[in-house]
């Protein structure tokens, strides 16, 4: 089959492979209808995830038609349209069981390697380096989907794939962000990053109830859909100052809670800053950009909530950790439990609540991956959400 | 030490009787005495009774008897002190080969004889110093590990598919096979490096169902290993704490270099990597695979992981 397979920093390659195979008896292989680049294989593509191989398959974010099931797997049946969640967890252990399914106990073999940097394993996620398991992704024409019998959920027919394909992890992160707000009428929250998770967070807030939503970002085309689809207000970090502009909007007391949409690879409106955490970051002394998440804290009011949903893989350097703990703040974080949202969030879709597919920039072939993770990575043509279509 | 050491060295003892030190205590205490309390009979005996010297050096050998008698009766660095006794031999073997040489008659007759005594002990003496110290270089080379993991079974289902000794091989990863023969003995066979099998008996000694399983090697085996697992119920409804204790006794010589490649240089990690499988079988049904780890958990395999795609048809 072909496969996108991650070469080394910038550079992805379409390749042909085995086609995959049952490996255990929960498994599931899905052929692949829809697929898409998330903002997290940037990281993967700038190589600032560590344990990647030459020729490792990408993604994470997919759907399609299942075309075999092992012989443990009886809610699925080859012909039944799924989408699949990027955390891969087995629904047994006391996490999955207590509904925190990206933290799954069993689910990466590599374990070892995770806990010497990380302490303790999160689960295995599709496409996403041998630290998270060397499983491979969903860039290509089929995929193996272990634990079937506990991720994919079918899609009907009225459900488009590009709307579908949200669920596998842009939507259920962006609000699972929000969630975690714990947002109370009448109140502001603020994202930082107007990719899809900042979008989709951004309209999760307004689904639960927030009084305003604030956007943050640098590239007008982005702040351009949060006005539009989301009804924010918007702030370009290129042209104004952000905590001034933030106090001044909630006239001092800041935003009640602040998501961080970005990661590990922020970018900065102060040129020496950036400078400086680049330069860490490219000799291996800091793994990540933090200033995101530094500015989201001391933006937030004293008492409230910093979210936490960009991806970080390792450490951060100048954490204000003054700000956190002498104005109370409470952060809350984690790699997306998908499998608790699916459901849910596909009846809000059904109920025309929110058609999230409105971030979707971009529709190519497979073949045209190197291509999309180019114009991804360049923000070219307006570009939001890049989908491969199989 | 542990209940588990316990069960695993009486067998490294095995060839060295822990009372050999003790013995050559006594022995070093009644010479020492003699030398110290009758002199001049000893000296007669021994026919030195004529040199000047005789009565200082006999005073300074009983000294030194008492001393190797203190320390091998204290129990404490039993190879060192029974070495101790060898020196003291050597010493009096030279005083003895001196007193020989000036000598005659019935007088060189009774050194001669003193000699072929002294002689006789520092043969034994070698022969437990060496004894002494290969039961403790075979003790310090024993491997022990304490690993636990917590699983979302209750104790008794843990402890079930545990009892089932052939059970073991589908997360301990070196294994190959184990055999019930009955339901306390059972046959072990291991996978050594370059397709060697080491092979063993072993037998349940003690066994509390839903609580604890107790295991070790029978007698003889070039392996000897023993091994207990608890099954604790974990605070807070989380299932079971499972608690194991192992000891490997790896022999020398090209056996224990084998049993030492079984386990690599992180003897810990396997086990942990055997207790996470353990884990996986019991929560998810069987051990969990990707393109990466194609066998599952280990260590080796996440040191060379090859590359996250579907494996060639060749290599299911």
């Amino acid at each position: 089959m072909k496969a996108t397979a991650w070469m080394g920093a910038d550079s992805v390659k379409v390749i042909d492979v085995p086609d995959p195979k049952i490996m255990n008896a929960r498994d599931a292989i899905v052929r692949i209808s829809t697929t898409a680049i998330c903002g997290s294989d940037l990281h993967l593509y700038h190589g600032y995830i560590p344990a990647m191989r030459k020729g490792d398959i990408l993604g994470h974010e997919f759907m399609g038609e299942v075309v075999e099931v092992g012989p443990q797997v009886r809610n699925l049946a080859p012909g039944d349209r799924v989408v699949v969640p990027f955390p891969i967890a087995c629904g047994h252990c006391s996490s999955c069981q207590r509904g925190l399914y990206s933290v799954c106990e069993n689910s990466n073999p590599n374990a070892g390697i995770a806990e010497k940097i990380m302490g303790h394993s999160p689960a295995g996620i599709f496409g996403y380096s041998h630290l998270l398991g060397g499983y491979a992704g969903g860039q290509a024409e089929y995929a193996r989907v272990p634990f079937a019998d506990v991720g994919p959920i079918k899609v009907p027919d009225e459900i488009s794939d590009d709307q579908a394909v949200m669920l596998a992890d842009v939507f259920p992160t962006g609000y699972m962000g929000a969630e975690m707000c714990d947002i109370k009428p009448g109140q502001v929250i603020a994202v930082w990053g107007a990719g899809p998770v900042g979008l989709l967070a951004a309209a999760s807030a307004r689904l639960l109830g927030a009084e305003r939503v604030i956007v943050i970002d640098r590239y007008p085309y982005r702040l351009r859909l949060a006005e539009e689809h989301i009804d924010a207000e918007t702030i370009n970090y290129d042209e104004v100052d952000v905590l001034d502009t933030l106090n001044e909007m909630t006239a001092g007391r800041g935003p009640d809670a602040c998501i961080d949409a970005v990661g590990l690879e922020s970018h900065h409106g102060n040129a020496a800053m950036y400078a400086y955490d680049r330069a860490k970051q490219a000799a291996r002394v800091e793994t990540e950009r933090p200033f995101a998440l530094r500015q989201a804290i001391l933006a937030c009011r004293s008492g409230g909530v910093v979210s936490v949903v960009g991806a970080y893989g390792g450490f951060v350097d100048k954490f204000p950790m003054g700000a956190f703990m002498n104005r109370s703040l409470i952060m809350r974080t984690g790699q997306c439990h998908v499998q608790r949202y699916t459901r849910p969030l596909l009846e809000r879709i059904q109920r025309g609540e929110i058609d999230p597919s409105f971030i979707v920039s971009h529709r190519m072939p497979l073949r045209d991956a190197p291509k999309g993770y180019k114009i991804f990575q360049k923000k070219q043509d307006d570009c939001t959400k890049v989908l491969l279509k199989v | 030490m542990s209940r588990v050491d316990t069960v695993l060295l009486p067998e490294l003892d095995g060839p060295v009787p822990a009372t050999l030190p003790s013995a050559l205590g006594l022995l070093s205490l009644a010479l020492g005495v003699g030398a110290l309390a009758a002199p001049g009979p000893v000296a007669r005996m021994t026919g030195v009774d004529d040199a000047p010297a005789a009565r200082p050096v006999l005073t300074a050998i009983g000294l030194r008897e008492l001393g190797s008698a203190a320390g091998l009766l204290s129990g404490r660095r039993p190879a060192g002190w029974a070495w101790s006794r060898v020196a003291g031999d050597a010493m009096d073997l030279t005083l003895l080969g001196r007193a020989l040489a000036d000598r005659s008659g019935e007088r060189r007759h009774r050194v001669a004889l003193t000699t072929l005594a002294i002689a006789g002990i520092t043969a034994v003496d070698v022969l437990a110093a060496v004894r002494v110290a290969r039961a403790r270089r075979a003790r310090a080379r024993v491997i022990r590990m304490e690993i636990a993991v917590t699983v979302n079974r209750s104790p008794a289902e843990a402890y079930r598919f545990w009892r089932d000794m052939e059970n073991l091989p589908r997360f301990m990863a070196h294994l190959e096979s184990v055999r019930a023969d009955d339901l306390r003995r059972s046959h072990w066979i291991a996978r050594g490096p370059a397709g060697k099998r080491v092979e063993w008996d072993a037998e349940i000694i003690d066994d509390q169902p839903n609580k604890s399983i107790t295991w070790r090697s029978l007698p003889g085996t070039g392996v000897a290993n023993a091994g207990r697992v608890r099954f604790v119920p974990a605070p807070g409804d989380r299932g079971t704490e499972v608690r194991v204790e192992l000891r490997y006794a790896p022999p020398a010589g090209a056996l224990g270099r084998a049993v030492a490649k079984l386990f690599g240089e992180e003897p810990e990690q396997q086990v942990r990597d055997d207790l996470r499988r353990f884990k996986q079988v019991l929560e998810t049904g069987e051990v969990v695979r990707s393109d990466g780890s194609p066998n599952g958990i280990s260590v080796r395999q996440q040191a060379m992981q090859r590359p996250a795609q579907p494996l060639p048809a060749s290599r299911r």
